[in-house]
């Protein structure tokens, strides 16, 4: 199989889609000509034509909303939004329009595309290249959301999105484009190149939404996790020498609330980790989710390991960054309550 | 109550007249010349720069039509457009006294803006989309969309093709290319440039045409619409329906005085119309003029239709608190129904018997189709709309969640 890493998985997923169907539009801020600023969108202008691979003006509510008429009207754009952190004002367009214009018009008319836009921190990028909004957006009924950790998921779930009759948020962990990333900044980056899940295949595939990947599987405790906190907590759990049954939730809405409660019933311990802000953040819902469905099967209060309640800090990233230091706190925490 | 003067250096503008003033708008130029060129209809965008200034008219107050301007419309159009905006009219008069009697819980009429929807509607063709505000109603009724289903939906009734899920007047009718209608203003503009892009991509020669009031211009949308239409050559038409007032706030606080809505398309290299909305024959041929210009590759135009909105915003607006309460009597445009009688009768084809038959007719008609309507429900006894619906087109396939939610909602139920 192809090795890729997520930049590429991504661009395959594009060029496979693109390929299959002529609907398939892909536009935002530079990525025509130039492929777009993490390359995500390389070569497909020249491949597929300028007509179907091009640049749009500085304007994320305009590129939101000339892509809720473009699906209305049969296509399947694929929007980027440049960094999460721009997408305030395509949000009315995307909460308001892309969301419930299936259900206003009654199935009249519906917005089946996919906006892609990179998410999270670890690269640098302070305040307004790092942040993680995916509860802004899980709160949002008629939308969905999900979020892929590994190339091969990637290149699976942007299919999927476009694939949907929905409209989709696909986010991207844009410090995992280029590798898994353990939470450690003063390791040596790794690559995909050697890594199984940078083995991508070619060609159309799927991974279907509402599906949990089981990234290790054990009984001491349960670790819900989405995006680079998977790599954080599975190294983390090695650290600590603990038996955690991990799950890559994948999808944030729909979730795979079968998969979670199945390990949360089973290990009786729950810690759940993002990136994002804590409070309100979609760890919340998620705690809620496990407390209906598992309280009678717990033995310890769920514990949360995230970032702290204040805007993405630049100097000071890694002491905002949920990184081992704290995500081994919280297994000590889960493990030593009684 | 004498008002206390603004004493400070900041500018906040202010309509003419209030509320116990004697309302006088003999400042504003009813153009009597009709000096207005009409372009070929590819010229550059800013040959048109003029006619974002002016007002393109056709018919004089006499009657007459005249000028390059004049569509020249044949019989049988001139009695659809009259018919078309009388039923309207008295579509409008009938739900709004329905809703004072509780039979719905909201209302907006077009009165005194018919000749936008209905001039606009007869120059498109059937098939090209419509992104609507929600005084285009004229635009269905012109297209034949059926004043049942309309009604219904604005009862939230069984018979309401959008089961209950909308505010009445929030339509969708893709049959009719009748956009859903956003309660969110301004948002259907860009989604319009959008379609008309896809139909440009797909080398179709279907446009769109997305209408806005003038308050809503004051949002990003339609900065991003004018923006990205010029960008991509977008085949649409821009409209800005200048009734005066948004809610209680008069067109100058969207814009600020002494410019045009339509003078906004030039900065963008758009093609720009002026027209006088109260004028159906100049809706059309403004409409006809701005469509073939997009069909044959030309791009957008933005027309402002300057008109006046002769009732409130809606049925829970009061325009007595704000506005004078003969305002609209005084606006120099006068009536557009009057206005396009007035036109029929002098070329013979209509007269005041016939006149007052058809609106008795009109009156009569809309009558029967209500109470058709209302037997379908409403909200002063039951609308009928099984309440389950309310879990339906949220999704394609309602996911897991929503089904445990299903399922809590009927346990509610026993």
């Amino acid at each position: 199989m192809p090795q890729m890493n997520m930049i590429e998985a991504i661009r395959d997923a594009l060029d496979v889609k693109m390929g299959q169907d002529k609907d398939v539009l892909v536009f935002g801020e530079d990525v025509g000509y130039f492929g777009g600023v993490f390359r995500c969108t390389a070569g497909l202008q020249e491949k597929h034509g300028l007509h179907r691979c091009f640049d749009t003006p500085i304007s994320e509510g305009g590129i939101v909303g000339i892509a809720v008429g473009m699906a209305a009207n049969g296509l399947r754009p694929v929007a980027e939004i440049q960094f999460a952190d721009y997408i305030y004002p395509g949000y009315d367009q995307i909460a308001s329009e892309a969301a419930r214009l299936r259900y206003r018009s009654n199935g009249d008319f519906t917005a089946p595309l996919t906006i892609r836009t990179p998410v999270g921190g670890g690269i640098y990028g302070g305040t307004t290249h790092s942040q993680s909004p995916e509860s802004l957006f899980t709160h949002i009924a008629g939308l969905k959301t999900v979020i892929p950790s590994n190339p091969y998921d990637a290149k699976g779930l942007l299919i999927q999105a476009i694939e949907d009759n929905d409209p989709v948020l696909f986010l991207e962990p844009k410090r995992l484009y280029n590798g898994p990333f353990d939470g450690d900044p003063h390791k040596p980056a790794v690559s995909w190149a050697k890594h199984e899940l940078g083995d991508v295949p070619a060609g159309h595939y799927t991974v279907p939404f509402e599906s949990a990947r089981k990234v290790a599987s054990g009984d001491d405790l349960t670790i819900l996790c989405y995006g680079t906190m998977v790599w954080v907590a599975e190294t983390s759990a090695k650290m600590m020498g603990v038996d955690a049954d991990i799950l890559d939730l994948r999808s944030l809405l729909p979730l795979d609330i079968d998969a979670i409660a199945e390990s949360v019933k089973r290990t009786g311990r729950c810690l759940i980790l993002h990136e994002a802000t804590r409070t309100s953040g979609f760890g919340a819902e998620l705690a809620a989710q496990v407390a209906e469905a598992c309280f009678y099967s717990l033995e310890v209060p769920i514990f949360r390991v995230t970032g702290w309640d204040t805007p993405y800090p630049h100097a000071q990233e890694w002491a905002y960054f949920p990184g081992q230091r704290r995500v081994c706190g919280g297994i000590r925490t889960i493990m030593e309550s009684q | 109550m004498t008002k206390k003067p603004n004493t400070s250096r900041l500018h906040i503008p202010e309509p003419p007249f209030r509320p116990g003033d004697t309302p006088d708008y003999s400042h504003i130029s009813v153009p009597a010349e009709h000096t207005l060129a009409k372009p070929d209809t590819l010229c550059e965008g800013h040959e048109t720069s003029q006619h974002a200034l002016g007002l393109i008219r056709v018919l004089r107050f006499n009657g007459e039509a005249v000028g390059e301007w004049n569509p020249n419309l044949s019989e049988e159009q001139l009695l659809k457009a009259l018919k078309d905006m009388m039923m309207t009219r008295a579509m409008d008069a009938r739900m709004f006294t329905m809703q004072r009697q509780g039979k719905m819980s909201f209302y907006m009429k077009s009165t005194g803006e018919e000749a936008m929807s209905i001039g606009h509607a007869m120059a498109l063709r059937s098939d090209d989309m419509v992104f609507p505000t929600y005084r285009q109603q004229g635009i269905l009724i012109s297209r034949g969309a059926s004043i049942k289903e309309m009604m219904c939906q604005c009862l939230s009734n069984a018979g309401d093709p959008l089961d209950g899920k909308s505010i009445p007047v929030l339509y969708s009718f893709k049959k009719h290319g009748f956009f859903s209608i956003s309660g969110n203003l301004g948002t259907q503009l860009i989604q319009g440039v959008g379609w008309a892009m896809a139909n440009a991509y797909r080398d179709e020669d279907g446009i769109a045409s997305v209408i806005t009031g003038e308050g809503s211009t004051a949002e990003g949308d339609f900065h991003y619409a004018l923006n990205f239409a010029s960008t991509y050559r977008a085949p649409c038409i821009i409209n800005v329906v200048n009734n005066q007032w948004a809610i209680s706030s008069f067109q100058g606080i969207a814009m600020g005085e002494g410019q045009s809505f339509a003078a906004r398309g030039t900065g963008y290299g758009l093609a720009t119309l002026r027209v006088d909305g109260n004028d159906v024959l100049a809706v059309y041929a403004a409409t006809a003029w701005a469509a073939e210009r997009a069909r044959r590759g030309g791009g957008a135009t933005v027309i402002e239709h300057f008109t006046y909105r002769k009732e409130g915003h809606s049925t829970s607006d009061d325009p007595s608190k704000y506005r004078p309460e003969d305002e609209p009597d005084v606006w120099p445009f006068g009536d557009p129904i009057e206005r396009l009688k007035a036109h029929m009768i002098l070329l013979g084809l209509w007269d005041e018997d016939r006149h007052a038959e058809q609106e008795a007719a009109c009156k009569k008609e809309i009558r029967e189709i209500y109470k058709q309507a209302e037997a379908m429900g409403s909200l002063s006894g039951d609308t009928n709309v099984n309440d389950f619906t309310m879990f339906e087109q949220v999704y394609e396939t309602p996911p897991r969640h929503l089904k445990d939610q299903i399922d809590m909602f009927k346990a509610e139920q026993d």
